[in-house]
This record gives C-alpha cells, sequence and structure tokens, in this order.
C-alpha cells in the first residue's frame, strides 16, 4: 500500500524528514512515534499528497504519490488536527458536503447509517460548533465510513479523548483494519497506538530510527527504546 | 445534475448556509455601506450636480470597498479545522471549488449592490428606476469581473501571514479594466443615454470577465494545493 523510499524534506535549510523508507502492505497497522518536531505529521502529510517531497519516491496504493497525487487520491482518507469541520453545519450537513464533494453517495440514510456507526445519531441535526473535541473525531471518522478509502491516516487521533473514547476508537480502527484497511496513525500515546498497529516505529531527528513489529514490543521495552532513541540515551521519559 | 454541477451547488449552498447562520459577512458589509454613505454624504454636500457628476464613481467606490472585506473573507472558513486539507484531497476538478466559492461572492455582492443602491436612493434623493435595466446589466458584467478576481486572489492571500494587506495590493491594479468599463458604462446609463452607447466599455468589460473567468478556472487547482 505504501512503499517510500529515501524520502526527504527540507523547508530552507533545515531537513524536517531525512532519508526516510519505509513499507507497508494492504491491511496492516503502522504507529509512528516521536517526539514534537520529529517530522511525523510532515511524513502523514507527504503520504496523504499535501506536501511534496524535496526528493526521494512515494508509492501509495499503486500510484506515484509524487507525479499523480490525484490517482492516490481516491484511496486514502485523513484524520488529522484539524477533523475538516464545519462548526456552523449540523453533524448530517458537514457529512452531506464531504460526500458530494468526494463523489459518494450522499443519499440521507446512507449519511445517517454513518452517523449511527459512530454513535452520533442522536446529534446527528446539531451543529458541530456545539460539539466536544471527541465528537468531531467521531464526525471525522464518519465522513471516513463514507468513502471507499482503503489507507487512513491519523494524526494524534487519541490526543483529547478520555478513556471511553480512546477505547472507542481503538475498536473502530481495529475493525477498519480488520476489513482490509490500512493505517498509518502518528501518536505519543504508546499503549493506544500499539494497540492498534502491526508494527511500531519510531521517529526522531527527521529519521526512522526504529521499526519493528509490535508484538514483538513490551510497552516496557518500547518506553526505554524511545528513550534511548528519541530522547538520547540515560534519559527517563 | 452531473458530478462536477453538484460540486459547484454544494458549496454554494455549504457557504451559504453558514453565512445565514453566522451572519457574519453581510452584517458587516450592510453596516459598512451605511458607514460610507455617511461619508459621501458629507464629502459631497447637498449640492445636485455634484452628486450626480460623482455618482457612477462612488457607486463603483462603495462596491470595490465592500469586495474588498467580502472577497478576503471567502476562503477563510476553510482555514478553521483544516477544511483547506480536504478540499484539496477531494477528488476530481477543482475548479469546480472556484465556481462555487464564486458563484457565492456574486451573490454577496447583489445583496451588498442592493442595500447600496437603496441607500443611495434615500441618501441623495435619486430615482434609478428609469435606469434600471441597463444599471442591472452593468452591475452584472462589472460584479462578475470584481468576483472572478476577487475569489481568486482570496485563495491566494488565505493562506498567507500578511494577507490583509497583500489582498487589496494584488487585487485593486488587476481590476483596473474592470472598474474603468464599469464607471464609464455606469454613467452613460446614469445620463439616460441608451445602453448601447456604452457598448465599447461593455465589450470590454464582457472581455475582461472572460479572461478573468477562465484564468480563475484554469489556475485554481495550482493555487489551491499551493
Amino acid at each position: 500500500m505504501i512503499q517510500a523510499e529515501h524520502l526527504r524534506k527540507t523547508y530552507g535549510p533545515t531537513p524536517v524528514l531525512d532519508d526516510v523508507s519505509l513499507e507497508l502492505g494492504a491491511g496492516e497497522g503502522l504507529t509512528l512515534l516521536g517526539p514534537n518536531g520529529t517530522g511525523k505529521t510532515t511524513l502523514l502529510r507527504i503520504i496523504a499528497t499535501l506536501l511534496r517531497p524535496t526528493s526521494g519516491s512515494l508509492r501509495v496504493a499503486g500510484a506515484d504519490a509524487v507525479q499523480e497525487p490525484e490517482a492516490v487520491r481516491g484511496a486514502l482518507d485523513m484524520v488529522g488536527h484539524g477533523s475538516w469541520v464545519y462548526e456552523d453545519l449540523s453533524a448530517i450537513e458537514n457529512l452531506r458536503f464531504w460526500a458530494v464533494m468526494g463523489g459518494r453517495d450522499a443519499g440521507e440514510a446512507r449519511l445517517r447509517a454513518a452517523l449511527e456507526e459512530v454513535e452520533l445519531e442522536a446529534s446527528a441535526d446539531q451543529r458541530a460548533r456545539t460539539f466536544s473535541a471527541g465528537m468531531k473525531r467521531r464526525l471525522a471518522l464518519a465522513r471516513v465510513l463514507l468513502g471507499q478509502a482503503r489507507l487512513l491516516l491519523l494524526d494524534e487521533p487519541f490526543t483529547g479523548l478520555d478513556r471511553a473514547g480512546r477505547k472507542w476508537l481503538s475498536e473502530f480502527l481495529l475493525s477498519f483494519k480488520a476489513r482490509g484497511g490500512t493505517l498509518v496513525v502518528a501518536t505519543h500515546s504508546f499503549d493506544a497506538g500499539v494497540g492498534v498497529a502491526d508494527r511500531v516505529a519510531i521517529l526522531a531527528g527527521g529519521r526512522i530510527v526504529l521499526d519493528r513489529p509490535a508484538v514483538a514490543l513490551g510497552l516496557e521495552d518500547l518506553r526505554r527504546l524511545y528513550d534511548d532513541l528519541a530522547m538520547g540515551p540515560g534519559t527517563a521519559s | 445534475m452531473s458530478g462536477y454541477a453538484r460540486r459547484v451547488w454544494m458549496v454554494v449552498w455549504k457557504d451559504a448556509l453558514t453565512e445565514r447562520r453566522s451572519k457574519e459577512s453581510l452584517n458587516v458589509l450592510v453596516f459598512f455601506s451605511l458607514l460610507l454613505l455617511f461619508v459621501f454624504q458629507f464629502a459631497l454636500g447637498p449640492e445636485r450636480a455634484r452628486v450626480e457628476a460623482a455618482l457612477p464613481g462612488l457607486l463603483w467606490l462603495g462596491f470595490i470597498l465592500s469586495g474588498l472585506l467580502a472577497f478576503g473573507r471567502t476562503f477563510l472558513v476553510e482555514r478553521e479545522n483544516d477544511c483547506w486539507e480536504g478540499l484539496v484531497l477531494t477528488p476530481g476538478d477543482k475548479s469546480a471549488i472556484y465556481l462555487g466559492k464564486l458563484a457565492g461572492n456574486v451573490l454577496v455582492m447583489i445583496v451588498v449592490e442592493v442595500v447600496l443602491l437603496a441607500l443611495f436612493a434615500v441618501f441623495f434623493a435619486i430615482d434609478f428606476t428609469p435606469v434600471l435595466p441597463g444599471l442591472a446589466a452593468v452591475l452584472s458584467l462589472g460584479t462578475l469581473g470584481l468576483a472572478s478576481v476577487g475569489t481568486l486572489f482570496g485563495a491566494v492571500t488565505a493562506q498567507m501571514r500578511a494577507r490583509e494587506l497583500l489582498f487589496p495590493v494584488l487585487l485593486l491594479p488587476a481590476v483596473v479594466p474592470v472598474l474603468l468599463a464599469s464607471v464609464s458604462a455606469t454613467q452613460t446609463v446614469l445620463s439616460g443615454l441608451p445602453l448601447a452607447d456604452a457598448g465599447a466599455w461593455l465589450k470590454l468589460l464582457a472581455a475582461a470577465d472572460l479572461v478573468y473567468l477562465v484564468v480563475g478556472i484554469l489556475t485554481f487547482e495550482f493555487v489551491l494545493e499551493g
């Protein structure tokens, strides 16, 4: 699903990503960990075709994401920091807008079914301005359900969620993966991130310094490796 | 309705609904129009001949100043919650978004123009009804030209830090042909002459509209992608 080779992204002389290569198969889940400013969001935005890498090659869903971003966009969806929610539209109006813009079925029944799936059916006609951060994230995920995305990119999806919200989101992501979807999750949340991933990668200084199967890593091992690789040896988190 | 037309309509529907609920732009624009009219009233005084001579220019000064406020805000709603990213990632021809935004801006400008004309009629005791068909034709062409450039530059500057400064600096020189032709054609119409007498200006206006519209449609995707 994703084949990235030697990706590099610089802003002026400053490299944000440096020689990043990764491969992710269909139906796999990858969690990206790393301190702030190490390039997690930049990497997600490059995979999403929102940013062009300075150099390197990237194929997503079989197409060249740098040369033919349009060919890639139909296969992916993204839930970033902003969640693409219009505050003055209701939940169902937001879904209708994105469904039509994405060329998808915008029938009332389909939209309400998507809201039901993310447990927002009772708030379908409420304006998004009144929603909590967790509700806005659910609304964004309802938008994902309307599409046929095979790759879902999430940037800090667990931030601002309570325990129940995190559990619900983890289950949602696992069910997306169980249906054959591919996940890339950038997060600071070790336990939630590892819980939805097949692989865990740590980014530090714009480079992937660790990429291992999640089953091979206990949470304590991961924390220790993170401290050594991302924060410097001997640093306790 | 084709997929393209549905997407154009969806953008208009979304912006109209947002504006109806927030009333952010129209309230400000109507209040701004009222302020402008007070300023014009004080500047020109009660002398009828001075008012009539300056009227075409004043009308378009009011329209362009209101347009500067309206067009500059067109894409700001897309910055909230990163909706801009969503628009970039939507598959298909991005010019549908431009045309939807343009249609929304034309609608806003029509409301502003109707309010401004009504205020001019009240403040300066002018009866526009005998020249209304000709005036409507000139206003339609002029508004389309202003909105075509304004919508495009609204998108160009929306992602910039100094957008409030850059937007008028970019827009005003670009709309000089539209303003020149619109003011001159309005002068002809308000003088009671037939619309055909302003034929050359109207042709220039139509040509400028066409050029701006085509440039907007062709370049919007690159603007959106940044």
